[in-house]
């Protein structure tokens, strides 16, 4: 266990709404209480108690099993009392806004929220109302906080170090609360950033991130350490933002050949659900030589259980 | 019968459409102007007059706001006549004219109608209103010009909404030039605005919000102006706020069309940076723009490019604007804040106070046709008495409007109104709020 795991360490936030905002210090004390809860949740006993009596409430007004499952398990693992709260749109439409939502679970006495939304912006809203932690598992195209802490733990678990490193994000980065969660930690981190993809999935002014953009797949990859592919929504590849699938996985989706201009150690990443054929080479993401994609789901259990153990550290009840 | 008269003496008697910039006095009766000059009260104030000591302030015609959304009738819970009639008088807003987006939609005799006789009944600030260019602003069916606009109608418009069919507007401005109406414009292509919620740009990118670009709205005016000059139909592009809008309407001035447009204070005093963390008070149609479309409107309204400032008052309760950014209604009152933020212009040295005032009188109502805006004698006395020094600091608890939906609040500002005269009689007087309050 790394010594910076010290159950005094104060995280400096009292929500984590986004990786904006965060800096390297704190970015590097979650991943390194990660790294010990990646050994915790390889035990046989995986259960902690040190959210023993606190109630987490994975609120998510966008459907989702697989992020909500990690949350759900690394709220457990810590001991806490968990419960799935699933908002349909529907009961949006009837009048209770995201605002009434909120503030009945803080009268509820919850400790932590886990909030999803589809509009961006939402969970910062949400946060101002209430008086508990609030963690963003993801607001519209803004932010998805923990989906980059965990593709940094794991970059860092192989290569070691996340400075200096070049990094490549395809796809979709238009509409990805991944890709600029990442961006801002990769940042951060003193990564240097590449953004991949057709100029109608890439935001505008983006080049403002402090990425170097490119719209070739074979010049954008050349010589890159790690490549991040995005998942493309299949309604967006109808003909409104790219021709077809078939052009799209020609051109964007990721294969053994483009694959070549990486580095020979470059490690392939998504963050799930994957369009096999469509955004990556099924093969090649099954590949455990360089595919690193089911590690990124167990990173995301470690990464989200150091995220609840800091967040419930300065909560009232644990003042020492 | 005695005549009732009002002397208003000691006065900077400022009138921007006669370029009258000198101390004076003005004596009203029975709710017109009866005189004003440098020499007026030269002898002293006739004594059966009323006196109203103007302390060396400037005195002009009453603030006419071309663009203003009424809410009444159908949203009265967000405004409603008498409530924006007393927002008026605290901005000192004599004249209102009402876009036709009440509920139901003014597009018919019946409502205009409605809406008059209810301002009349009201009486604080006069009420004009737009009538609709279609139908139900469905963009389709034309309204009746011809017996809107004598029924009043100033001019025709359809809102927020952006008459997006090249055939409709080309029949409207045709249709409209029959009467010599003039059709005004929210220019803004559908297709290039859908689902945006604020300028694109790197600042919409960070926040994960979709865009609406700035060649959104150049690209409706510079269809629009060949339509206008081929149909040789008088038009007006509503609040522009780029750089590229603002370069087009100068241009078509030069070529001789018959084109005026205006800007809100929020494109000249705020940028796009203002929608900081998603702040919904500041979610706007147009959107609020980078620094360099700021510095274009500013620019446009030092050059003459742009006729009028509007306040583009748009009252939305907290429901409308308590929700994520995407949710949010889109607008910003005004009525409240359009003197002082036009002020800005003139203390920062953009402006001199005639031209200033003259962007928010005359000019404005001289292109809806109106005679108010200006000081002659026999004309309603709508004046404003302002102290245009007076510092103070925009706070929306102090709105007189119903809703509060304003990105302003807490800014300090120089320049208030401090008394609003309609017909001669006072609709609001800073010594009246005092007292008011004492009283509460």
């Amino acid at each position: 266990m790394s010594t910076t795991a010290d159950s005094s360490l104060r995280f400096p936030h009292r929500h984590l709404l986004g990786i904006e905002g965060l800096s390297a210090d704190a970015i590097t004390m979650v991943l390194d209480l990660a790294d010990s809860y990646v050994e915790q949740s390889r035990k046989p006993d995986k259960k902690l108690s040190l959210l023993r009596g606190r109630t987490v409430i994975n609120l998510f007004f966008e459907s989702s099993t697989r992020t909500r499952t990690s949350f759900e398990l690394a709220g457990k693992r810590l001991g806490a009392d968990v419960i799935n709260m699933s908002v349909s749109t529907s009961a949006i439409k009837k009048g209770e806004t995201v605002i009434d939502t909120a503030m009945t679970l803080n009268a509820m006495h919850t400790d932590v929220l886990v909030v999803r939304h589809s509009d961006s912006g939402a969970v910062k809203l949400l946060s101002e109302k209430v008086n508990c932690a609030v963690m963003n598992a993801g607001d519209g195209s803004h932010e998805h906080p923990t989906q980059a802490l965990l593709d940094a733990l794991t970059i860092r678990r192989r290569k070691g170090r996340l400075q200096g490193l070049t990094v490549a994000i395809c796809g979709d980065v238009l509409h990805s609360r991944v890709a600029r969660s990442n961006i801002l930690l990769l940042h951060t981190m003193g990564a240097r950033v590449r953004v991949i993809g057709p100029p109608t999935l890439l935001p505008s002014a983006i080049e403002r991130f402090g990425v170097e953009v490119f719209h070739d797949m074979r010049a954008g990859l050349k010589d890159c350490d790690i490549v991040m592919m995005l998942r493309l929504q299949t309604e967006r590849m109808q003909g409104r933002f790219v021709p077809s699938p078939r052009e799209y996985f020609h051109y964007f989706g990721l294969d053994r050949e483009k694959l070549a201009a990486a580095r020979d150690d470059a490690l392939v990443m998504h963050p799930g659900p994957m369009n096999r054929g469509i955004e990556i080479d099924s093969e090649l993401a099954d590949d455990i030589d360089r595919s690193v994609i089911r590690e990124q789901v167990e990173m995301g259990v470690a990464v989200r259980m150091a995220c609840l153990d800091l967040l419930t550290r300065d909560l009232l009840g644990n003042a020492p | 019968m005695s005549k009732y008269r009002t002397a208003y003496v000691n006065a900077r008697l400022v009138d921007p459409a006669s370029g009258l910039d000198a101390p004076g006095g003005l004596l009203a009766e029975d709710g017109k102007i009866a005189d004003f000059g440098t020499r007026l009260f030269a002898d002293g104030a006739p004594g059966d007059a009323e006196t109203v000591d103007c302390g060396g302030h400037v005195l002009a015609p009453g603030l006419v706001d071309m663009r203003v959304q009424l809410r009444d009738p159908g949203q009265e819970h967000m405004e409603d006549i008498e409530s924006a009639g007393h927002a008026a008088g605290a901005g000192g807003v004599t004249t209102i004219v009402c876009l036709p987006n009440t509920d139901p939609v003014i597009d018919n005799v019946a409502v205009l109608e409605f809406v008059a006789r209810r301002a009349r009944e009201v009486k604080l600030a006069k009420i004009h209103c737009y009538a609709a260019i279609t139908r139900g602003f469905a963009g389709r069916e034309l309204t009746e010009f011809g017996l809107l606009g004598e029924a009043g109608a100033v001019a025709f418009t359809d809102a927020e909404v952006t008459v997006a069919d090249a055939k409709t507007l080309q029949r409207a401005l045709s249709y409209a030039s029959t009467f010599g109406h003039l059709i005004a414009q929210h220019p803004e292509e559908p297709s290039l605005a859908a689902d945006g919620q604020m300028n694109s740009g790197e600042i919409a990118s960070r926040l994960g919000l979709a865009g609406i670009p700035p060649v959104a709205e150049v690209i409706m005016i510079e269809r629009d102006l060949r339509l206008v000059e081929k149909t040789g139909s008088r038009y007006h592009a509503a609040h522009v706020s780029t750089a590229a809008s603002v370069e087009a309407i100068r241009q078509a001035k030069r070529r001789g069309l018959d084109v005026t447009c205006d800007t809100a204070p929020h494109y000249f005093a705020l940028n796009e940076i203002a929608v900081g963390d998603y702040r919904t008070f500041a979610k706007v149609r147009p959107p609020l723009r980078d620094e360099t479309d700021r510095e274009a409107v500013v620019e446009g309204l030092k050059d003459g490019t742009i006729d009028a400032i509007a306040s583009d008052h748009s009252p939305h309760d907290q429901d409308s604007k308590r929700l994520p950014f995407a949710q949010a209604a889109f607008g910003i009152i005004g009525l409240e804040t359009l003197l002082p933020l036009t002020l800005e212009l003139y203390h920062n040295k953009h402006l001199k106070l005639p031209e200033a005032l003259a962007l928010l009188t005359c000019r404005p109502a001289e292109r809806l046709g109106l005679t108010a805006g200006r000081l002659a004698k026999g004309a309603p006395a709508d004046l404003v008495l302002i102290d245009t020094d007076r510092p103070w600091k925009i706070d929306e608890e102090a709105f007189r409007s119903k809703s509060k939906n304003s990105p302003f609040d807490g800014r300090p500002v120089q320049g208030h109104a401090l008394r609003t005269v309609v017909d001669g009689r006072a609709i609001f007087s800073v010594g009246q709020e005092k007292q008011k309050k004492k009283a509460g």
